[in-house]
């Protein structure tokens, strides 16, 4: 947040409310002036939807609201509305993504710029209504563009940021933003709003470039053989370059607009570390709260959040940690059986190899099924991080857990 | 948009020579030599005409309509997967509610969702329970092959009792289908939805002014076609039989033509005397395994439909089995 909004929350001019993360998405979409929203109920989703629906049922949103029968219709219906040129939105969680996971690959593959809300939460079995992240890294490949937010402000800015990045017609990618069920969904924060006109100022409605339109009739969604899927396959490639881009600028003028933006990502205390935990969602605001803390005790060490995950950032990600020898970090999901079993060190593992680097990546599987992640975890991640640079772990650490 | 003179509401077809030049869908398909899927999604579409979108479930129409970069359709057309055109359709239509209250958008376009049994019967079986029941404004209309034939001809709960197909094999132990047919039909008509029938491309005008039926409900609500459609490779006919085959059908009480209008039950085309099923089932290899005890078993199953249904609209408009 800029100073300048601070300064007029000092003075008075602007009012933060209290909301949740869910509350704060659903008002994004109201001030956004959605046209369609179609969604099923799934615990954390739920109050996302529910306040939604208050806002129709109010009279602040004037949308037509599909009461699906499961998930994979949510998602499909709003394909259908957004492919008929409507601003369409949709939000679900755990076994709702993954029932969806069919029609994720669909929506990115159709090149529809839907937006959806993930309230991150586990997979079933043993089924777990609580937090972790193995449902939206099982969708990590699906073609979407995926932002972790790390707080009810950042969710609220993040959805309008998404809608102008998937609408570009540049663009033309499916939108997930995702967030800690719970630990964000439930929990209340101050949330500045915008006013719509200031927010569809910035992300305007366009028109759908391939609409379905009787007066220009298209066909959607052929048959298509060895001789033209891979090129289509590979627009969604370049598509995924150009949203890199689209994002950045996206956020910037954000920032000049609104006073507040985040970046693709956040480094603290980056540039003289020795060591740096990389995590994402509430867990890096945890860890940012706790980093003033072991720095003063005199730990060199840095904190990457992970906002854009998909475009993975590169360049900036490569950066923001060049300084560094050793990484740790932190995932909540397993990929079971794999080299290395957090997904999210897997990948940047791979990175830093592929660049020809040698920086050390520590593997730390954390918070599965929402087991408690406290200060003293986080201080423990930093310590765990500067020790590693004597000596890498083989193999990934399982945090927390009852061997 | 081509100028096409559409029948005015509540009117009906009294001739085909009724039906617009323009065509929906046009020739170049992949469809088989003799598949009837075509002669019904024709006329659909003349009936429609071309301020119409159809949403097309995953199937045999939607693969071979459109290998890219062809198209045999002259109407938007959308298709998303097997399992979810009602769900589609119910986006298609909800944006074209809301846009037209906005202002975005000036016309009303009719919607239509289009899938095969297996995407109605069984896998799109949800989805399509959750469009009626919201009252989208759709028409859903199904042309039952009576089995999966785009992946090869596996049986599906639209498959009918004795029918072979790869996955239901005549053999020692296994006579083919052993379960009779889902009545998907009277499944929706428990939706309470304004219109839902039952047709058959033999029957051209009949289907016709079903198709116009159920457009013409839209005002109110979904409407549903169920129409049977004779396929030359998996019930394995010569493919100049389709509608001969479809004719049989009716004629032998196997496929009874009727409509629910707005819960008024009407067999819209009676049979006086019934030809024995057998007629039907000889032309068919699908049923050539069968025994005369096992075609007995099937006439029985017809005589009780038929009687089913003689009860329901309080007359025979069914009539005996002459020999």
């Amino acid at each position: 947040m800029t100073l300048a909004v601070k300064e007029e929350i000092r003075k008075g001019l602007r009012k933060p409310m209290p909301m949740s993360t869910n509350t704060a998405i659903a008002t994004a979409a109201r001030d956004l002036d959605v046209d369609v929203v179609s969604a099923y109920p799934i615990t954390p989703q739920t109050t996302v939807v529910e306040k939604i629906a208050e806002y129709i049922a109010d009279g602040q949103l004037d949308a037509e609201m599909i009461h699906v029968e499961s998930e994979h219709s949510a998602l499909s219906a709003a394909i259908g509305a957004a492919v008929t040129g409507a601003r369409s939105f949709t939000a679900t969680a755990s076994q709702g993504l993954a029932l969806m996971h069919e029609i994720l690959h669909i929506a990115s593959g159709g090149r529809v710029p839907v937006v959806m809300s993930v309230a991150t939460r586990a997979l079933s079995a043993p089924i777990s209504i609580w937090n972790d992240h193995s449902d939206v890294m099982n969708a990590r490949d699906s073609g979407w563009i995926i932002a972790f937010v790390s707080s009810a402000q950042e969710a609220y800015d993040t959805v309008i940021q998404a809608f102008r990045v998937a609408e570009d017609p540049d663009v033309l990618l499916p939108f997930m933003v995702v967030y800690d069920g719970y630990l964000m969904s439930h929990t209340m924060e101050p949330v500045i709003t915008e006013d719509r006109e200031k927010v569809l100022a910035y992300a305007p409605k366009r028109d759908y470039p391939h609409k379905l339109d009787p007066k220009n009739p298209l066909t959607i969604g052929t048959i298509t053989d060895p001789n033209w899927y891979y090129e289509f396959k590979y627009q969604q490639v370049e598509a995924m370059k150009i949203a890199l881009e689209k994002f950045r600028e996206a956020d910037r003028e954000f920032g000049k607009v609104f006073g507040r933006n985040y970046g693709v990502l956040e480094c603290v205390h980056c540039e003289d570390a020795d060591a740096i935990v990389v995590a994402n969602t509430s867990y890096a605001t945890t860890l940012k709260y706790i980093i003033r803390d072991v720095r003063e005790q005199g730990m060199k060490v840095g904190l990457l959040k992970m906002k854009l995950y998909r475009p993975f950032p590169v360049e900036e990600f490569l950066k923001a940690t060049s300084s560094v020898d050793t990484v740790l970090v932190v995932d909540r999901a397993i990929s079971y059986g794999a080299p290395v079993q957090g997904p999210l060190a897997s990948e940047i593992n791979a990175l830093y190899h592929s660049r020809g680097l040698d920086t050390k990546v520590v593997s730390v599987v954390a918070g599965i099924g929402q087991r408690a992640f406290k200060d003293d975890d986080a201080k423990y991640m930093f310590k765990l991080a500067l020790e590693s640079r004597k000596a890498v772990p083989e193999e990934t650490i399982f945090y927390g857990v009852r061997k | 948009m081509p100028d096409v003179k559409e029948l005015p509401k509540g009117q009906l077809y009294k001739s085909l020579f009724q039906l617009p030049r323009w065509e929906g869908l046009v020739s170049g398909h992949r469809l088989c030599a003799g598949c009837t899927a075509g002669v019904i999604v024709r006329h659909l579409t003349k009936v429609a005409g071309p301020n119409t979108i159809v949403v097309n479930a995953t199937g045999c129409v939607e693969v071979s309509t459109t290998p890219y970069p062809y198209t045999s359709w002259n109407v938007p057309w959308i298709h998303v997967a097997f399992e979810n055109a009602a769900a589609v359709a119910s986006g298609v239509e909800s944006a074209i509610k809301v846009l037209k209250k906005k202002g975005v958008i000036s016309d009303d376009y009719k919607v239509i969702a289009l899938g095969g049994d297996g995407g109605t019967f069984d896998i799109g079986f949800q989805a399509l329970s959750g469009m009626l029941e919201r009252g989208h404004r759709v028409m859903y209309v199904v042309y039952d092959n009576e089995a999966y034939m785009n992946t090869g001809i596996q049986r599906s709960g639209a498959t009918p009792y004795g029918a072979w197909t790869t996955t239901t094999p005549a053999g020692k132990v296994w006579r083919g289908e052993w379960r009779p047919k889902k009545d998907i039909a009277a499944i929706v008509a428990a939706h309470r939805v304004p219109y839902v029938a039952t047709a058959n491309p033999a029957y051209t005008l009949d289907m016709i002014n079903k198709f116009k039926k159920g457009l013409d409900a839209l005002e109110e609500g979904p409407s549903f076609v169920h129409v049977i459609m004779p396929c030359t490779t998996g019930w394995r006919f010569d493919p100049n039989l389709g509608i001969t085959i479809a004719r049989l059908a009716t004629e032998t009480g196997i496929w009874v033509l009727y409509e629910i209008d707005h819960g008024n039950y009407r067999v819209t085309m009676p049979v006086k005397k019934r030809k024995p099923v057998k007629e039907y089932l000889k032309l068919q290899g699908r049923f050539r395994h069968l025994r005369d005890d096992e075609i007995a078993v099937i006439q029985r199953m017809v005589d009780e439909e038929v009687e089913r249904i003689n009860k329901i609209v309080g007359k025979e408009v069914i009539g005996p089995v002459a020999p």
